[in-house]
C-alpha cells in the first residue's frame, strides 16, 4: 500500500493524492458517470471497488458520501464525510457537505461547527460562507421561535444549503503532478490556494452570460480595480478609495456626491482597523461594455464582522476601470 | 449596533443604581445571583463590549442548562442574525407579536438594572420598622427593578439575604379594580399555601396568596382578589417584567428557595414602585414614636380612662361596619361595666405603608383580661399620622 505525502508549501497547500494507475482511476470515472446518471447502487458498487484498492482515495470516498446522500442514507453519508474530515482536515468540501447533512436533520449547531471548520481552513471559501450564513439565519430563527414560543413545525426545517458535488470544486485547482513530486507513480496534485481569483471564479457553477466578447485583459483590469478598491478601503485610505469611483458614479439615493463622499470618508476613517475581502468574483460585461463584477464582500472592523453579496459596475475611462454603480444584494 | 442597543440598556441600568441615587456609599454585602441571570448579564456585557464570540459562548452554555430562558434564546437569535446582517436592536425576530418582543427587551433592561443592585448592610427599606422575633422573614417588592428583596430578621433588625427577579401585573402597580391587571401597592401578608393538586401547570412550583385586598384597601374601595406569589410553567424560565394579571411571579427555582422560609400567615410583603432605603438609625425615631403610640393606647385602655383611650382613634376610623361615633358609644358602654382591665400586647410588628400618606400597620398578640371577660387574639391596627399624632384608622382581628 502506498503512502500519501501531504506537503504544505508556504501559503499554498499541496495535496498529493496518489491513485494507482489504470484500473482504479477508470473505475472512479465510471462510478462518477453512474452517479451522474442516477444509477446510485451501481455507482456505489464501483466506488467501493476503488476505495478497497486505495482506502485513502479522498476523491472516491467523497463520491461515496455523495452517493449515500442521494440514496437517502444521511447517517452513512455523515460517517463517510466525517472520516474524510478526520483524514484530510485541510479539505473544506467534506466539512461543507457534512454541514449540509447536519442542517437537513435540523442539527444546526453541528452544521455551524463543520462550516466554521471549512472556513477556518479556507477563509474565502464562498459556498461555505453562504451556507454558514444560512445556518446562522436558521439557528437565529430557531432561537427566536423558542424566545417567542412559536411553533412553526417542520416547515421551518427546510434549508437551501448547497452540497458540493466535486471534491476540489471551489477553492481547489485540480491539476496534474508537477515533475518535482518525489513519488514515482503519477499522482494527482491539487494545489489549494485562496488567492487566485481565477480559482474563486471557477466556484460559480453557472457560467456567466457574456454580452460582448470576453476580453481577458478587461476581466483582469476590472478585477484589479475591484481588488485595488478593497485594498484602499482596508488600508483606510479614503482618497485612494474614492479615486476608484468614476465622476459619473450614481450616488445611491440620489444624494449629492459631496455628502456621500463625506459619509464614506467618515466610514473609512472611524474604525481602528478594517479588513475587506473579496471572494468568488464573477465578471460579466453588458452591451455598453461595462464590467459587472459580482462577489462576496467580507467586511471586518473592530466593531463589525459581516459579509454579503455585492455588485460593482465598472466603466473603462482612459484605460482605467472605475466604479459607476455599487449595490449590496 | 446590537452592541449599542445593549450599551443603552447598560447606561439606563447604571443610573438606576439605588446606591448612587441616594448618594450613600453603602457597605456592600455579597449578593447571590442565580447562575442563569449571571450568565445572561455576562453575555449582554460582552455584546456591549463587542465581544460577540464570548457572548455567544455564555448564551449557549446558559441555554444548555436553561433552554426555556426565552430572553436568552432571543439574544442567541440576535447574535446569530448579526452574523448575517447588521442589526441595531435587541430582538429581530420575524413573527411573534410586538408585545412579546417588547416584553423580552424589557426583561433585558431589567436584568441589567438588577445587575447593578448592591445590597448594603447599612440600609434597609424604611417600611420594616419593627419585626418581632417570631417573624423570621420580610419581603419587599421594588417594581421599577422587578425585584423581590428578602430580609431575614436576625435579632430585631432585618438583614438582606436575597433578591429575586419577579414579574408583576401587565399594567403595573396600584391595583384598584377586579381585572385591571395590576399588582397592589401596600403592606400585605402571605396568608396561605395552595395545595399543588389544585394548581394547573401555569403556576409552576407553587402558589402563595397574599392578603389583598387588606382592610385599608377595602376602606378605600379597592376590590379584586387572588393576588398570589407563584412560579412559572415548565416551558418558561421567566416571564417578562410586566406580564401577569396582578400576581407576583418568580422562577420556580427562586420560589422553591423562598417557600422553604415562608411563614404562612406571618411573613409580610411590602409592595412599592421604588424602595425607600434608610439607615437603621434614621428609622429609630419613627419606630419609637409608633411603638410609644401603641403602648399609650394599651395603657389608656387598661386604665379605663375612656376619653384618653378613644382619643387614639381617628375621626375617619372604621371597624366592622362601625364608625367612630358608634365605636365610641360601644366602648363607653363596655368600659362602664368593668371594675378592672388588663391588656398585654406582645410580638408587635410595625410596618410603614409605602406611599405619601403616613400610614402604618401594627400587628400584635393582644391578651385582654377583665373582671367579666378574657380573650387572646392577634390584632391588626392601621395607624395614620395626622397633625403629628398617630391615630388608629382601623382595628380588627389579624
Amino acid at each position: 500500500m502506498t503512502r500519501i505525502p501531504l506537503l504544505a508549501l508556504g501559503a499554498t497547500l499541496l495535496l498529493v493524492l496518489q491513485i494507482p494507475a489504470g484500473f482504479a482511476a477508470n473505475s472512479y470515472e465510471e462510478a462518477s458517470k453512474s452517479f451522474k446518471q442516477g444509477n446510485f447502487a451501481e455507482a456505489l458498487e464501483k466506488v467501493e471497488t476503488v476505495i478497497t484498492a486505495n482506502p485513502r482515495d479522498a476523491r472516491a470516498r467523497f463520491l461515496k458520501g455523495l452517493i449515500l446522500t442521494e440514496q437517502g442514507k444521511p447517517a452513512d453519508a455523515i460517517k463517510e464525510f466525517t472520516s474524510l474530515t478526520e483524514d484530510y482536515p485541510e479539505l473544506p468540501e467534506p466539512y461543507n457537505n457534512l454541514a449540509v447533512l447536519y442542517a437537513s436533520q435540523g442539527q444546526y449547531d453541528k452544521a455551524r461547527k463543520a462550516l466554521e471548520m471549512a472556513i477556518r481552513t479556507h477563509p474565502s471559501y464562498a459556498i461555505a460562507h453562504e451556507n454558514l450564513g444560512d445556518v446562522y439565519a436558521k439557528m437565529a430563527s430557531e432561537a427566536y421561535d423558542k424566545a417567542l414560543q412559536l411553533d412553526r413545525g417542520n416547515a421551518a426545517a427546510q434549508t437551501k444549503l448547497a452540497m458540493i458535488k466535486d471534491l476540489f470544486s471551489g477553492s481547489v485547482v485540480p491539476g496534474r503532478a508537477s515533475p518535482d513530486t518525489p513519488d514515482t507513480t503519477p499522482p494527482v496534485v491539487a494545489s489549494i490556494t485562496n488567492e487566485k481569483p481565477a480559482a474563486a471564479a471557477k466556484a460559480a457553477a453557472v457560467p456567466a452570460p457574456t454580452a460582448v466578447p470576453l476580453n481577458k485583459g478587461d476581466v483582469e483590469g476590472a478585477l484589479a480595480a475591484v481588488n485595488g478598491w478593497a485594498k484602499a478601503w482596508s488600508s483606510k485610505n479614503p482618497d485612494g478609495y474614492l479615486a476608484f469611483y468614476a465622476p459619473s458614479f450614481q450616488v445611491p439615493g440620489g444624494e449629492p456626491r459631496s455628502s456621500w463622499e463625506t459619509m464614506r470618508r467618515d466610514r473609512i476613517v472611524r474604525p481602528k482597523k478594517i479588513d475587506v475581502t473579496i471572494s468568488s468574483p464573477k465578471v460579466t460585461f453588458d452591451s455598453a461594455g461595462r464590467a459587472i463584477v459580482k462577489f462576496r464582500q467580507g467586511y471586518k472592523s473592530d466593531t463589525l464582522d459581516t459579509a454579503g453579496a455585492k455588485t460593482l459596475v465598472l466603466q473603462k475611462n482612459n484605460n482605467h476601470w472605475q466604479i459607476v454603480q455599487e449595490r449590496m444584494n | 449596533m446590537l452592541a449599542q442597543a445593549v450599551v443603552a440598556i447598560a447606561a439606563a441600568a447604571a443610573t438606576a443604581s439605588y446606591a448612587l441615587a441616594i448618594g450613600v456609599a453603602p457597605a456592600p454585602i455579597s449578593r447571590h445571583v442565580t447562575a442563569p441571570e449571571a450568565m445572561l448579564v455576562r453575555a449582554l456585557l460582552d455584546i456591549r463590549d463587542s465581544k460577540f464570540s464570548s457572548a455567544f459562548d455564555h448564551i449557549d452554555s446558559l441555554l444548555v442548562s436553561n433552554p426555556n430562558f426565552r430572553l436568552a434564546q432571543l439574544v442567541k437569535g440576535d447574535l446569530l442574525m448579526a452574523r448575517t446582517r447588521p442589526i441595531d436592536s435587541i430582538g429581530n425576530a420575524a413573527g411573534g407579536t410586538a408585545e412579546q418582543v417588547a416584553g423580552l427587551r424589557d426583561e433585558a433592561r431589567i436584568r441589567m438594572v438588577r445587575s447593578q443592585i448592591e445590597p448594603s448592610s447599612d440600609l434597609v427599606p424604611r417600611y420594616l420598622l419593627q419585626m418581632p422575633a417570631k417573624e423570621k422573614l420580610a419581603l419587599v417588592l421594588d417594581s421599577t427593578k422587578s425585584t423581590l428583596f428578602v430580609f431575614e430578621n436576625t435579632g430585631k433588625t432585618p438583614h438582606y439575604v436575597a433578591d429575586y427577579y419577579v414579574t408583576i401585573g401587565k399594567n403595573g402597580l396600584e391595583k384598584f379594580r377586579e381585572g385591571d391587571k395590576r399588582t397592589p401597592v401596600g403592606v400585605y401578608h402571605v396568608v396561605s399555601q395552595l395545595p399543588q393538586a389544585r394548581l394547573t401547570e401555569f403556576y409552576g412550583s407553587g402558589a402563595y396568596p397574599i392578603s389583598y385586598p387588606n382592610e385599608w384597601d377595602q376602606m378605600r374601595g379597592r376590590d379584586g382578589h387572588g393576588i398570589w406569589l407563584h412560579g412559572t410553567p415548565r416551558n418558561t424560565y421567566s416571564r417578562p417584567p410586566r406580564a401577569s394579571d396582578g400576581c407576583i411571579v418568580l422562577t420556580n427555582q427562586d420560589l422553591e428557595t423562598l417557600a422553604a422560609k415562608l411563614q404562612i400567615g406571618t411573613t409580610p410583603i411590602v409592595i412599592t414602585d421604588s424602595i425607600d432605603w434608610a439607615k437603621r438609625d434614621d428609622m429609630e425615631a419613627l419606630r419609637a414614636d409608633l411603638a410609644a403610640s401603641v403602648e399609650a393606647w394599651r395603657h389608656d385602655w387598661e386604665s379605663r380612662n375612656t376619653d384618653a383611650y378613644l382619643a387614639h382613634y381617628a375621626r375617619t376610623f372604621k371597624s366592622g361596619g362601625m364608625n367612630l361615633a358608634q365605636w365610641s358609644a360601644q366602648k363607653r358602654q363596655v368600659n362602664a361595666g368593668k371594675s378592672w382591665i388588663k391588656v398585654k400586647v406582645a410580638d408587635v410588628s410595625l410596618l410603614l405603608y409605602p406611599g405619601k400618606e403616613d400610614v402604618a400597620v401594627a400587628t400584635f398578640e393582644q391578651d385582654y383580661d377583665s373582671n367579666n371577660l378574657s380573650n387572646r387574639m392577634m390584632k391588626r391596627q392601621y395607624w395614620m399620622r395626622e397633625n403629628n399624632r398617630w391615630r388608629i384608622v382601623y382595628e380588627g382581628a389579624a
